[in-house]
């Protein structure tokens, strides 16, 4: 795989949440408004490049019968670190967040990507792995994030694009779309989408109806 | 082969499977971990204060905003803000006004001399201990008391609420409730913070005649002036701003203060 390839590979081919359906809880909790969206997508791409390069960089000297405490503490630090910068210099915006950036430890996807790929190559290409699956991530939570601020609200950034019934205009706002399950419902029709365009991601059945042997059921 | 010359690169020769090498990498790793978020935490400790100071006047200067005519009635008596006097909790008495201006709750739940520790029958608002003193917020007008605003803290679900209760000139019946700090359930006990909640809270009763503390957050249909809808799926914030009310309005808290203003005025 060459050094571009991991970069691009998790976009779509092999996104994090669409594929390998990681990451599921935060894209549910942060997607209400797309501001919130994309503030989680970069603290969470930077906590996946920094975990990577760090994870990979001392690969050789993680006892594998510790190695997913030593990870877990590493991620952890990373992401208590950059909580705090947030407290400090985007509050509001740590407000909207509130538990959600401390999560970003127990998302599977950081740990997954350390223990996956982190762990047995070298500095680059884990940080290239790490920005490419977090920016894969941001894709898919930029696009449910649009897609919810926009049909709940008629706004997006904030900034109102149309004007709703309540403020004497056309556009009636779908409450539904704030609410956490209609996060599911913009991520199933994403990933069923991407499986039309690309057939080879569609699972195989795991059990197969077995034809009635004698004509009961 | 040459012998590894310094103690590090002989540890890191060492094979992972090692148990010198197992319990040195996860002691380096706490090590470095704990020593990057302390370093990090200490120093952004100043700027997460002076955020959550300026948001702590947002809210007061929200409140204010929410009462009908409280401007108007500030702007008269030509002041921007409200007037802070410290109390002294165990005989409501004005502490110096001096004081009040370099007051630090923290350091005073610190200090032995200047708070004490509460029994657990009486710690209901889940505080362990309360400090002697708190300031309190003043609105007058002529020398006649038009508003007061108690700053109320305690236990509500997993997070510390603060609250500040802004009470009339009758000293029963409440202005508003503004929650200056939470940290409960998003979208469950969170919902305390919401203006369409925070509006039930004006025009009710902190107590009865006979001067008993009855105010208190009922599942659904509030029906006296005492009551208040609680937020249903938050039991525990609910029970905790009932316990905290009750604390801070009771002898430990601002009764004797509030008793004291009923009897003789300011």
């Amino acid at each position: 795989m060459s050094l571009r390839q991991h970069l691009t590979a998790p976009l779509i081919g092999n996104n994090p949440i669409t594929l390998q359906i990681l990451g599921i809880c935060s894209a549910l909790a942060v997607t209400t408004t797309l501001s919130t969206a994309l503030t989680m997508s970069v603290a969470l791409t930077v906590v996946l490049c920094l975990s990577g390069g760090v994870i990979s960089l001392m690969r050789h000297h993680i006892p594998p019968s510790i190695r997913l405490i030593i990870q877990i503490t590493i991620v952890a630090s990373i992401v208590i670190v950059i909580d705090q910068f947030m407290q400090a210099f985007m509050f509001e915006m740590s407000k909207k967040l509130s538990i959600f950036v401390g999560l970003i430890v127990t998302n599977c996807l950081v740990l997954g990507r350390a223990e996956a790929f982190a762990m047995r190559n070298p500095v680059l290409p884990s940080v290239l792995d790490g920005l490419g699956n977090g920016l894969g991530y941001s894709l898919v939570l930029l696009i449910v994030g649009a897609l919810r601020e926009f049909l709940g609200t008629g706004s997006l950034m904030g900034v109102p694009l149309v004007t709703t019934v309540a403020e004497g205009g056309w556009f009636q706002p779908l409450g539904l779309m704030q609410l956490a399950p209609s996060a599911f419902f913009i991520l199933g029709v994403l990933v069923w989408l991407v499986r039309v365009m690309r057939p080879e991601q569609v699972e195989r059945p795991e059990f197969r109806l077995q034809a009635p042997e004698d004509g009961r059921s | 082969m040459a012998e590894p010359f310094s103690p590090i690169k002989r540890f890191l020769a060492r094979s992972n499977d090692d148990l010198v090498k197992i319990i040195g990498m996860a002691v380096l790793v706490a090590l470095v971990s704990s020593a990057a978020v302390s370093v990090t935490a200490v120093m952004l400790r100043p700027y997460q204060e002076a955020n959550q100071a300026a948001e702590r006047q947002a809210r007061m200067d929200k409140m204010l905003d929410t009462l009908p005519g409280m401007r108007d009635l500030m702007m008269e008596t030509g002041v921007d803000t409200l007037e802070t006097r410290l109390v002294n909790l165990d005989d409501g008495s004005f502490a110096d006004s001096a004081e009040a201006a370099g007051f630090d709750l923290e350091a005073a739940l610190q200090d032995p001399e200047a708070s004490i520790a509460l029994p657990a029958d009486e710690d209901i608002a889940g505080i362990k201990r309360r400090a002697n003193q708190s300031p309190v917020y003043l609105l007058q007008k002529d020398g006649d008391l038009k508003l007061i605003v108690l700053p109320v803290y305690g236990a509500g679900y997993q997070s510390t609420l603060r609250a500040a209760l802004a009470i009339e000139a009758d000293l029963v019946t409440i202005a508003a409730l503004a929650i200056v700090e939470q940290g409960d359930t998003p979208g469950f006990g969170a919902r305390i913070e919401e203006p369409e909640w925070l509006a039930l809270w004006p025009g009710k009763k902190i107590a009865d005649e006979t001067g008993s503390i009855r105010i208190e957050l009922v599942r659904g249909g509030a029906s006296t002036p005492y009551e208040v809808d609680g937020i249903s799926g938050a039991t525990r914030t609910s029970t905790g701003i009932t316990n905290i009310l009750h604390f801070w309005l009771g002898d430990k808290g601002f009764g004797p203060f509030l008793a004291r203003l009923r009897q003789e005025g300011l």
